[in-house]
């Protein structure tokens, strides 16, 4: 039971991310270790039971369970290079990039691959990073949490909800409770605007008449055994709490949509250099992180808006995992892209291509900016393209494909507001 | 449901979801003769005249399973359900119990208000 | 165990205060119940405090607090090694900004020196610093005390509950005294659940509600006011300081200080509100506010942005400003052990001591048990073990392999263990085993906790609750068939 395995490229976890670099890292010619902590793969589509999945990669619109599906089955006719490891935790990844797992069926397990690929995916914000005061009762839960026992476990978490956080989780969510008898009272969201899908506010809202406040918050909790109330108050421009304006609403149930955290705990205990506004590993394009042979994808990278994403930049990563497993080595990066003007973060933020071939760069703005102007332009001041778009919002990530022949320094994406036309 | 109920005529407003821009759309119309302003592109007016006409949507949710590894089976309805008929189809959800083993992509009732209700995962037997 | 009809001591109050007694009268050949008005033991203030074992410099000459806590603190060591509490001698500074902060620095040194404080030294702020690099550069002395330590406030109390129980201790749980009758020779604890414990004498552990205790036997001799203390607790994330800092002291108590705990995390806390109000444990912004200042006064570098969550608790103080331990005037056969405020935790051990001599004096006949055992083995925990020692228990039990908290590294081993031993609930769970204390706090684990609480108890998961009483983290399932239920409906092959 106190094996070591050796493999050519570990896999940790095997949600969207993690399969789909397993199938890449097969279809280049190595063989996979795919380590899961759940008892099947598919991660947290699992229990994303509604639809709108997959209209980039497949052209056709999945739930969350049948996406997971389709990588499933291609890891799974994959079989004899993969070798799936369900109910597996990582608990740690050295700086040599030795894994140590456990198991029930294998127990303690130390893994000694040729590569490694980061995709443990990311994990709600949960009350404590928000500081609402008032009581501890129970009924308090993140959206997720929610969306789990309800679509997995079969149970409903509370009848009268509000919801916190106008992100797509919160409002999957607020039609999922509504579908299953609960009322959902409303939805507050902090922002002055949604990160959610408008398709989303249409048709998990408004179908069903259920109001969205924007400038607003939770800032208490009340009860003392289950939620009994929450106090909802507007907030003015710096988001702080507007006094009078505080209204107490009856609940028995609190729901958190409240934003995404990679979860880079491994990541950390190897050493490897994190960027502190994606909460996830400064990678180059292909997906390489500041420790040779070990690559990240998938939301423990970036907190993505789409799977279909999720899945190619995974592809990009279990490729090269497999191509450094198999040469033990792969170029340094040369360039840094850095983010200017609304632009708050580009993955990856480092280039190492050689002087052919296309990048694509994944961005996110930090508020939403209608119309706006995307610069892209090197630190010495060559503008590489610019392009002019109607609506960024923070809730989508962009995405803008460059020549890498053309990059002659570091990389600046610019994203500014241009005046009303 | 405030929209639930599709009217032979007069004015409405819908926020377009075809993109992230969300133009506000109004629609007016008389029978099937719509008119759709507010859109910034053609798609804006297919959508328009659609959920002014018959709004149509998807329904997922989960039905309980017997005898399976899980409790219950994803599922949702194969096209689009015309959105006044969805309390139908969910009460007729609510009452469904299917029995393991399921296959992803089963149909476990032939017509739920206009579509085939299929499961969008497998469940094992026990 | 049999359950007599009649037990020869009844403690009502299964906090520190309450467990600790009830440990060391498990010494005797009595018939012991303890009496619980919630769901498990460790609910009250010893659920939410600092966790400190405090040196004993604070409380006046002569007073009980000064004697309890030097002999508590004394005690210690011996308590939590045999009942395999975390202990760590850390040590503590005592914070002077200026020269009204170097006085009352002064006043405790001399306090500390009149209570039979070991090791203290005055230093100043560069030594203060090489002792915690965190220290405030504006502080110009501290007082250093290397006795002072951390140690888990709810481990304590569980260890000596578990110790007790082993030794014969019987239980009752959600049994909350309502009314009081005297027997022949005896007293009836009537609770409101309708259920009563027979008991020729009685320990009044009651924490917050000693008082009301007290005058359920007609004895109105002292009262109890709630002061509300708020925390704040941050993440295992290396920053944490390597010793508890404390600022020169306020009326209201021993101000506000910034402490690592005995698990690797770091919390800044508690204020001090007296409120009327004894059930009010809510949090406020304007605490967390008052909390973050203070803190960073302490230690400016401290990373309050890996705040993890905000709770507080309550000190049961009392109306003489000193711990009331003695026998009631009304009843000699009622044991106060009262106003257990700071240094409360400290001083558990003596004051059970305290309570010992008290029931003895009072006639209670103390015969040592030969078979008494005072050990208690924690729960291992998976994250501890070598990995030898890993593969031997999951080889045994698959469980342990099973990983439920990922934060905490907690596997499924140790939550059914947990619950062998007596926990009920998610928080129960929580306390013992650390599933859902980390930085997502249960976003994860608790519908997985839930689930082995169900299966363990061969009860719904529907009816598990958060801390007991009504609790309840789910209504019910959504489909009539969930969780085993046979049902008709619209069959489908």
């Amino acid at each position: 039971m106190t094996g070591i395995r050796a493999t050519d490229v570990a896999v940790i976890g095997a949600g969207p991310a993690g399969l789909a670099a397993a199938v890449a890292a097969v279809d280049k010619g190595a063989n996979v270790l795919l380590l899961e902590r759940d008892a099947r793969p598919g991660g947290i589509l699992q229990q994303c039971v509604h639809n709108g999945f997959g209209l980039h990669y497949f052209g056709e619109e999945l739930t969350g369970p049948e996406y997971a599906a389709r990588f499933a089955g291609e890891a799974a006719r994959r079989a004899d290079r993969v070798s799936f490891l369900p109910d597996t935790m990582a608990l740690s990844l050295d700086s040599d990039r030795t894994i140590t797992a456990v198991s029930p069926r294998e127990g303690p397990l130390t893994i000694k691959p040729g590569a490694v690929v980061l995709a443990m995916g990311c994990r709600e914000r949960a009350r404590g990073a928000l500081g609402i005061a008032g009581t501890r009762p129970a009924g308090v839960y993140t959206a997720g949490a929610a969306q789990r026992l309800v679509n997995l476990d079969g149970y409903l978490p509370g009848r009268r909800v509000v919801i916190l956080g106008s992100g797509d989780i919160g409002l999957i969510m607020a039609r999922r409770l509504t579908w299953e008898g609960a009322k959902v009272l409303m939805v507050c969201e902090l922002m002055p605007y949604s990160s959610g899908l408008n398709r989303n506010i249409v048709q998990c809202l408004r179908d069903y008449d259920i109001p969205l406040y924007f400038n607003t918050t939770v800032s208490r909790v009340h009860g003392s055994e289950r939620v009994e109330a929450v106090t909802v108050v507007k907030v003015d421009g710096k988001r702080q709490a507007i006094p009078g304006t505080e209204r107490v609403v009856e609940c028995d149930t609190l729901l958190l949509s409240v934003g995404l955290m990679p979860e880079n705990e491994l990541t950390r205990m190897a050493g490897i250099q994190l960027d502190p506004v994606t909460g996830g590993a400064v990678v180059d394009e292909r997906r390489q992180t500041s420790l040779p042979g070990v690559f990240a994808c998938g939301n423990v990278l970036q907190v993505h808006d789409l799977v279909d994403h999720v899945s190619r930049e995974a592809e990009i990563a279990g490729r090269y995992a497999a191509g450094y497993a198999k040469a033990g080595t792969l170029p340094m990066p040369k360039l840094s892209v850095s983010a200017e003007g609304f632009t708050r973060y580009v993955v990856p933020q480092r280039i190492s291509a050689e002087p052919e071939g296309m990048v694509d760069l994944y961005f996110r703005v930090g508020d939403a900016v209608k119309p706006a102007r995307l610069t892209v332009r090197t630190a010495d001041g060559k503008t590489i393209l610019t392009r002019r778009k109607k609506a960024m919002t923070p809730g989508e990530m962009e995405h803008v494909k460059v020549d890498v022949s053309k990059l002659t320094g570091d990389v600046v994406v610019v994203t500014e507001a241009v005046g009303n036309v | 449901m405030s929209d639930s109920i599709t009217m032979g005529g007069g004015k409405r407003e819908f926020i377009c979801i075809v993109c992230p821009v969300g133009c506000p759309l109004k629609a007016e119309g008389d029978g099937d003769a719509v008119k759709v302003t507010g859109n910034a592109c053609p798609r804006g007016a297919v959508y328009g005249r659609q959920e002014y006409l018959r709004p149509m949507r998807v329904v997922t949710s989960n039905a309980a399973v017997q005898g399976g590894d899980r409790p219950l089976v994803s599922v949702k309805t194969s096209g689009e359900i015309e959105k006044a008929r969805i309390p139908d189809a969910l009460a007729r959800i609510r009452g469904l119990i299917v029995s393991a083993p399921v296959e992803i992509g089963q149909i476990l009732i032939d017509d739920l208000a206009g579509a085939p209700l299929v499961a969008t995962a497998a469940v094992g037997k026990v | 165990m049999d359950r007599p009809d009649i037990f020869d001591c009844a403690i009502i109050g299964g906090g520190v205060t309450g467990c600790a007694a009830a440990r060391l009268l498990s010494k005797y050949g009595l018939s012991l119940a303890l009496v619980e008005a919630a769901e498990d033991v460790s609910m009250g203030a010893s659920r939410a405090n600092s966790g400190i074992v405090h040196a004993g410099y604070d409380a006046a000459p002569g007073s009980a607090m000064a004697r309890l806590n030097a002999r508590g603190n004394a005690m210690f060591d011996q308590w939590c090694g045999e009942l395999g509490v975390p202990l760590v001698r850390c040590g503590s500074l005592a914070l002077a900004f200026d020269e009204t902060d170097q006085r009352s620095l002064e006043e405790l040194y001399e306090s500390g020196l009149a209570n039979g404080v070991p090791g203290m030294e005055l230093v100043s702020g560069g030594e203060a610093r090489a002792l915690e690099p965190l220290v405030n550069p504006d502080v110009i002395q501290a007082l250093w005390a290397p006795t002072a330590g951390i140690t888990s406030p709810y481990q304590l109390t569980i260890g000596c509950w578990e110790n007790a129980r082993a030794n014969g201790l019987a239980t009752f749980f959600d049994t909350r005294v309502a009314s009081v009758e005297r027997g022949d020779g005896h007293f009836i604890l009537n609770a409101d659940s309708g259920s009563s414990v027979r008991a020729r004498y009685v320990v009044n552990a009651a924490g917050l509600y000693a008082d009301e205790v007290a005058r359920l036997f007609g004895d109105q001799s002292f009262s109890i006011k709630p002061r509300k203390g708020e925390y704040i607790l941050l993440d295992k994330d290396g920053s944490a300081p390597k010793r508890v800092l404390f600022q020169a002291p306020s009326v209201m108590g021993k101000g506000v200080l910034v402490s690592p705990t005995a698990d690797g995390n770091a919390f800044a806390g508690p204020t001090a509100l007296d409120q009327t109000d004894k059930s009010d444990t809510s949090t406020t912004g304007e605490g967390a506010a008052e909390l973050r200042r203070l803190a960073l006064r302490s230690a400016p570098g401290l990373n309050l942005r890996a705040a993890i969550t905000a709770f507080s608790g309550l000190r049961a103080v009392g109306s003489t400003g000193d711990f009331i331990i003695r026998a009631s005037g009304i009843e000699p056969r009622l044991i106060h052990a009262a106003g257990i405020a700071s240094p409360g935790l400290t001083s558990a051990p003596a004051i059970a001591e305290e309570i010992v001599n008290i029931l003895a004096n009072q006639g209670l006949r103390l015969k040592a048990k030969p078979d008494w055992n005072p050990i208690r083995e924690p729960i291992e925990r998976f994250a501890g073990m070598t990995r030898e020692r890993q593969a031997e228990v999951i080889a045994s039990d698959p469980r342990w392999g099973h990983v439920v908290c990922r934060c905490e590294t907690v596997t499924e081993g140790e939550i059914v263990e947990a619950i062998r031993r007596g926990a009920r609930s998610l928080d129960g769970v929580k306390r013992r085993v650390r599933a859902g204390m980390g930085r997502c706090q249960g976003g994860f684990c608790a519908p997985r906790v839930m689930e082995t609480l169900a299966r363990e108890r061969g009860v719904s998961m529907d009816s598990i609750t958060k801390f007991g009483g009504g609790s309840r983290m789910l209504v019910g399932p959504i489909r009539e068939s969930v969780g085993g239920r046979a049902v008709e409906g619209e069959a489908r092959a």
